[in-house]
Parts: C-alpha cells; sequence; structure tokens
C-alpha cells in the first residue's frame, strides 16, 4: 500500500511538470525548478541526473556554453553537407535541357529550372560550394595578413605608426568600393576574387592582434620570463601564441560570412567569378532578366540558401568565440 | 580660450589627416591601376579596335604620355588632381567632376532617406528589444536584426522588386526617374517613387546593427545601480527610459550611425546596381566593368571623402554633446 501511495505521487510530480512544460512561459519554468528540487530530496542520484538534464534541455539550453556547443556542431555539420553535396556532384548534374526550361518548383526540381533547364538546386549547391571555397581561401589570406601586420605593429616600434596608418587607409574606402576597384585590378576569376577580399578585410582583425599583443606584452608574466632569461622568440612560441591562437581562430572564421557575401554581390555586379564559375552571384545576377515574366524561383531559393550559409558559418564563429572566451575583446565586423 | 585652441587643434588634425588619407588613397589606387590587365586604350576604343591600325595606336599612347615612366604619369595626375581636375570618363564623355556631382545628388537623397528611417528604427527596436529583454518581441528582433546581417543586401534588393514592382505592380522596377520622359516634365513625385523602394532595401539591412548595439548598450545601462533605485521608485515603462536610459544610449547611436557611411555606400552600390538607380554606386560598378580609370579613381576619393565625413561628425558631436569628453578637449 504505502508503496504504491509513493509510487503514484512520484508520478504526479513526474508528469505535472512535463505537461506545464509544453505550454511554458517564463513563471512555469521557475515553477519546474521547485518540482526539481522536491525530486531532488526523495529519490536516488541517478534519477536526479537525468532529470536535471531534461529540465536543462526543457529550458532550451539555458547555459551559453551548451548552446554554443549545439549551433556551433550544428553549423559544422550543415556546412560540411553543403560544401561536400556541392564537391561531389557529377558534372552532369547541371547540363542544359531544353526540354525543362523555366519550370517552378517540383519535387523533382526542388528550387525550378532556369531558362535553359539547368536544375537550380544542383546549380545553387554547386555556387554556395564555390562561395566557401573563395570564404575559405579569402578568410585565410586576410588572417594570415592580419596576423603579419598585427605581429609587426606590435613587436616594432616604428612599424606601429605606419601600419595603423595603412589599415585606417583601408579602412577610409569603403569596401565594395575598394573591392571594385581591387577586383578591376586582378581581373576578376576566383583567385582575383579571393585576393580581393582578403586584401580588403584584414584591419579588423589586424587591430585586435595588436591590442591583445601590446596588453600581452606588459603583463606580469612575460615581464617575469625576460627576467629569467628566457629567448624572445620562446616567449613569443610558449607564452604569447597560446593566447593568440583563439583570437585568431575565431576572427578568421568571423571573416567568413563578410567574405562570403562580399563574394556573392562583387560576382553580382559582374566584376567577379566568370559566368562559366557556378556562383550565387552568377544566378542572381542572370534571373534580374527573368524577374519581370514571374519566374520568382531563380532568385529566391538560391538567395535564401547563401543566407542559411552565411548565417551558419555567423553562428559558428560566435559559438566558438562563447567556447573560448574571447567575447570580451573587441567585435569583428 | 583652451577650449578654442583646443578645437583648432582638433580640427587642424582632422584635415592633415583627410589629406594624408587621401594622398594615401589617390596613390595606392594610382599604383593599383598599373597592375589592372585591362589595356586603357582598348577600353577607350572598345569595339572599333580592329579599325585603329598601329600608328593610330602609337600616336594615342603618346598624346596620353603612356610612354612615360609611372612616377611621371602618377605627378602627372596628382598635379591635376590638385587643381581640381579629375579628368575625362571614358565611358561617359562628360568631366569626371560632373558626373560625380550630378550623380552624388541622386545618391545623396536616397542615402539620406535610407539612413535616417534605419537610424529611427533601428534604435526604437533597439530600446524596444532592452526593454523586454528575453521576452518573444526580444528574441525576434534580435533573430531579425542577426539574420539581416548575414543576408545579401541585393538579395533583398530583388525579393522587394519581385513582391512591389512586378506582383503587386505599385511601385516602378527601375531607373531613377519614368523611362521616355524629357528631364523638365520629371516631377518630385516621380523621383520620390521611384526612390522608395532602393530606400527601403537600404533602410531594412541598415537597422541590424545599430539595433544590436543600442539593445547592448541599453541593457548595460538597465544593470546599473540607479536604474534599480529608480525602479524602487516605482518608476518603470517608458518613464523609465526616457528619464534614465535615453541619455545613455542615443549617444553611442548616432555616433555609430555617422560611423556606418561606409556600410552605406556600398549597400546604395548594390541596390543601385539591382534597381538601375543612376547614382554613384551605378557609376563605380560601371567604372569598374568597363575600365574607366579616371572616374574610378574619382570615385575611391569621392567615397573616402564621404566616409571620412561621416566619422568625423560622429567624432565631433561625441566631443560636443558629451559633457565628458568636452573636458577632456579643454584641459
Amino acid at each position: 500500500m504505502k508503496q504504491t501511495v509513493e509510487r503514484s505521487s512520484e508520478q504526479t510530480t513526474e508528469t505535472s511538470p512535463v505537461q506545464k512544460v509544453k505550454t511554458t512561459t517564463q513563471e512555469v519554468r521557475y515553477e519546474i525548478n521547485t518540482g526539481l528540487l522536491k525530486a531532488e530530496t526523495g529519490t536516488g542520484p541517478t534519477r536526479q541526473t537525468r532529470r536535471r538534464y531534461a529540465g536543462v534541455s526543457n529550458q532550451r539550453f539555458r547555459n551559453p556554453r551548451q548552446r554554443a556547443v549545439i549551433w556551433g556542431s550544428l553549423a559544422v555539420i550543415w556546412i560540411v553537407i553543403v560544401w561536400l553535396t556541392g564537391r561531389l556532384l557529377p558534372a552532369g548534374s547541371t547540363l542544359t535541357s531544353l526540354l525543362d526550361r523555366n519550370l517552378s518548383p517540383t519535387w523533382a526540381h526542388p528550387f525550378g529550372t532556369d531558362w535553359l533547364g539547368r536544375d537550380m538546386f544542383m546549380r545553387t549547391l554547386k555556387g554556395l560550394a564555390t562561395s566557401i571555397q573563395v570564404g575559405l581561401l579569402a578568410a585565410c589570406g586576410g588572417g594570415l595578413i592580419a596576423l603579419l601586420l598585427g605581429l609587426g605593429a606590435a613587436t616594432i616600434k616604428a612599424a606601429d605608426r605606419v601600419i595603423s596608418w595603412i589599415i585606417d587607409l583601408f579602412l577610409s574606402v569603403p569596401h565594395l568600393v575598394s573591392l571594385v576597384m581591387l577586383a578591376f585590378v586582378f581581373g576578376g576569376g576566383l583567385a582575383g576574387v579571393a585576393a580581393a577580399i582578403a586584401l580588403t578585410h584584414w584591419p579588423n582583425l589586424a587591430r585586435i592582434v595588436r591590442a591583445e599583443m601590446i596588453q600581452l606584452k606588459s603583463a606580469e608574466y612575460i615581464h617575469i620570463s625576460h627576467k629569467l632569461g628566457q629567448s624572445r622568440l620562446r616567449i613569443a612560441v610558449q607564452h604569447m601564441l597560446p593566447h593568440l591562437v583563439p583570437q585568431l581562430f575565431v576572427g578568421v572564421l568571423l571573416i567568413f560570412p563578410h567574405a562570403i557575401l562580399h563574394e556573392a554581390a562583387i560576382t553580382f555586379l559582374g566584376l567577379g567569378l566568370s559566368p562559366q564559375q557556378p556562383a550565387i552571384g552568377i544566378i542572381l545576377s542572370e534571373s534580374m532578366r527573368y524577374l519581370s515574366a514571374g519566374m520568382w524561383w531563380l532568385a529566391f531559393f538560391p538567395g535564401l540558401a547563401l543566407l542559411l550559409v552565411v548565417r551558419a558559418f555567423d553562428v559558428l564563429g560566435n559559438s566558438l568565440k562563447t567556447l573560448t572566451g574571447t567575447g570580451n575583446s573587441r567585435e569583428v565586423r | 580660450m583652451t577650449g578654442r585652441n583646443g578645437w583648432a587643434r582638433f580640427v587642424g588634425f582632422k584635415v592633415l589627416r583627410l589629406v594624408s588619407l587621401l594622398v594615401g588613397v589617390s596613390v595606392l589606387s594610382f599604383i593599383l591601376m598599373q597592375f589592372s590587365p585591362v589595356d586603357p586604350i582598348e577600353a577607350y576604343i572598345g569595339g572599333d579596335m580592329i579599325r585603329v591600325s598601329a600608328e593610330q595606336r602609337s600616336l594615342i599612347e603618346e598624346r596620353w604620355g603612356m610612354n612615360e615612366s609611372p612616377t611621371e604619369r602618377l605627378l602627372t595626375w596628382g598635379q591635376a588632381l590638385i587643381q581640381g581636375d579629375l579628368g575625362t570618363s571614358m565611358i561617359y564623355r562628360q568631366p569626371v567632376a560632373d558626373i560625380i556631382q550630378e550623380r552624388f545628388m541622386n545618391s545623396v537623397a536616397l542615402m539620406a532617406v535610407a539612413w535616417l528611417l534605419s537610424g529611427i528604427f533601428g534604435f526604437a527596436l533597439g530600446v524596444v528589444a532592452a526593454m523586454r529583454r528575453n521576452s518573444k518581441l526580444d528574441r525576434l528582433i534580435c533573430w531579425y536584426c542577426y539574420t539581416l546581417a548575414s543576408t545579401p543586401v541585393f538579395w533583398i534588393a530583388l525579393l522587394l522588386l519581385m513582391v512591389f514592382g512586378v506582383w503587386l505592380g505599385w511601385l516602378p522596377v527601375g531607373l531613377g526617374v519614368p523611362a521616355g520622359m524629357s528631364a523638365d516634365q520629371v516631377t518630385w513625385g516621380d523621383r520620390a517613387i521611384h526612390m522608395i523602394l532602393p530606400a527601403l532595401t537600404l533602410s531594412l539591412t541598415g537597422v541590424a546593427s545599430i539595433a544590436l548595439h543600442t539593445r547592448q548598450k541599453l541593457t548595460d545601462v538597465l544593470e546599473s545601480d540607479y536604474i534599480l533605485f529608480a525602479r524602487a521608485r516605482g518608476e518603470r515603462g517608458f518613464q523609465l527610459f526616457r528619464r534614465h536610459g535615453f541619455r545613455h544610449v542615443v549617444l553611442p547611436a548616432i555616433t555609430l550611425q555617422f560611423a556606418s557611411f561606409s556600410e552605406l555606400f556600398g549597400g546604395a552600390v548594390l541596390a543601385e546596381q539591382v534597381f538601375s538607380y543612376p547614382g554613384l554606386g551605378q557609376a563605380t560598378v560601371q567604372a569598374g566593368l568597363r575600365g574607366d580609370v579616371p572616374l574610378l579613381l574619382g570615385l575611391v576619393m569621392c567615397s573616402a571623402i564621404f566616409v571620412f565625413t561621416g566619422n568625423m561628425v560622429a567624432d565631433i558631436l561625441y566631443r560636443m554633446i558629451d559633457p565628458r569628453m568636452k573636458e577632456e578637449l579643454m584641459s
């Protein structure tokens, strides 16, 4: 008798919060917590922990680090899927087939087809893979420039003024205008666009690296290791680099979304990738001629897909920022 | 006295800085242009290149001074630049200064509207989000801002074009004035109607950064002790914000908005391209596409001055409005 009574009371504490969770608002969440506390006093450890995790999941991951891990890994999975499918698509998947021209989205062609009968879904995927590739090249290039100049500015006094001036110089012209100029100079193409983007996207990161280095140089443990007679190189590698790596990594990742967006923009303007290459910018600029004919799917889906990829990089960068604790440093923009 | 001295030094420093930046930008751009694979003579003559003989070509080269060394050319160009002569555009066959002036008026109207709208709405959104922190509304606003920050501007422009231009047919699809009308027939109403979509595009995307920034600032303010005390006295809602929050967040917001001229210009380039709006951005794209070096160089300088002005206004406002900064300047 006693046992059953206990069990039933347990069951009520078990079921009632769960029901409340479904109609949850903040006040009800508070209720769950008290329910949890009550349950914990009565039951064994395994159940406690299980309940706690259940409670956490119901609270939509209030802990920012947990949220960062989950969203970050989701973003990684999404990016890898897009990139791999884009790369591994057979060459024939975007062939023209004049029989299926101008089809609106169906199950066979989820994003519709264009005026040459090419499947827009395949074209979009390939374009996204190109975007990611350009973004990777540009972000790494930009990161490298930022690292070198940031280090230079922080170690050599005379270089500091010059480099600060160069940074201001690059920030004084709108990104897109300098991109147009650089793309014109490099003559477009994948390498040209990547170089142009790398050359315009380093200043903010360079500033961060410089600030971090200057801060590190005045740190006490650096002074102490100087006094202990350690060589400059050893200090740089052992004591400074570990602080710089997460900053740099996050900074490079946060260049990604901008790089991809600017690649698409410059290609859209006609100065970037050549029309033979699969790219979202090309798709969208071509679609402009067909929009007045009501072919909305030519622009809608590719742009949305690009938005999702860019957002994924943004989420990934910010998750890593949370996880590595570099969030207090200045924002990379 | 010290105050005036401080201002004089401040302005002098700024002018010096502008000059040094402009010299840097022009020299750097000029050097970059030397590496361009586009042949200036081919770009100038265009399709008639086959009909130009080698002698004619060498004549043009001599007239343009292409046989001189790059340094000499840079000096010649620099001298002309100081005298206010930006050269002649190859594609429009007009002095670059005239083109920039005409297009600047179009662009400024567009950018000013977008700038004001995005500033006001962005600020309001940021305030609402911070006052209702962690509510559904706040999450919605944040989501909107983060999403917009990673949205291609030209895609938004295309969507607006499709919805309002093609489906609903309410607004014109492009251009700055109605097609097939002479300049004196165009009314201000026509111009305004043609400006709605590009301006809307720019304001929709411009909202994100200022809203997020204002939200962050106001959140910090709301966590302070004096707000706690004000709440304890029973102030809440809009009154609390008006009395204790507004002053703290409006200045950073204005500064940020002035400092965002660079992004505004970049957005205008894209929006103008989509809507074929005859502004500076479209001219930039045309100059880049068709290899019009004088126009491109002129536009680069123009945009640099534009961005610099924005930053300087932000700086001056900060100094004028914020008493702490004012004191620092005086001493």
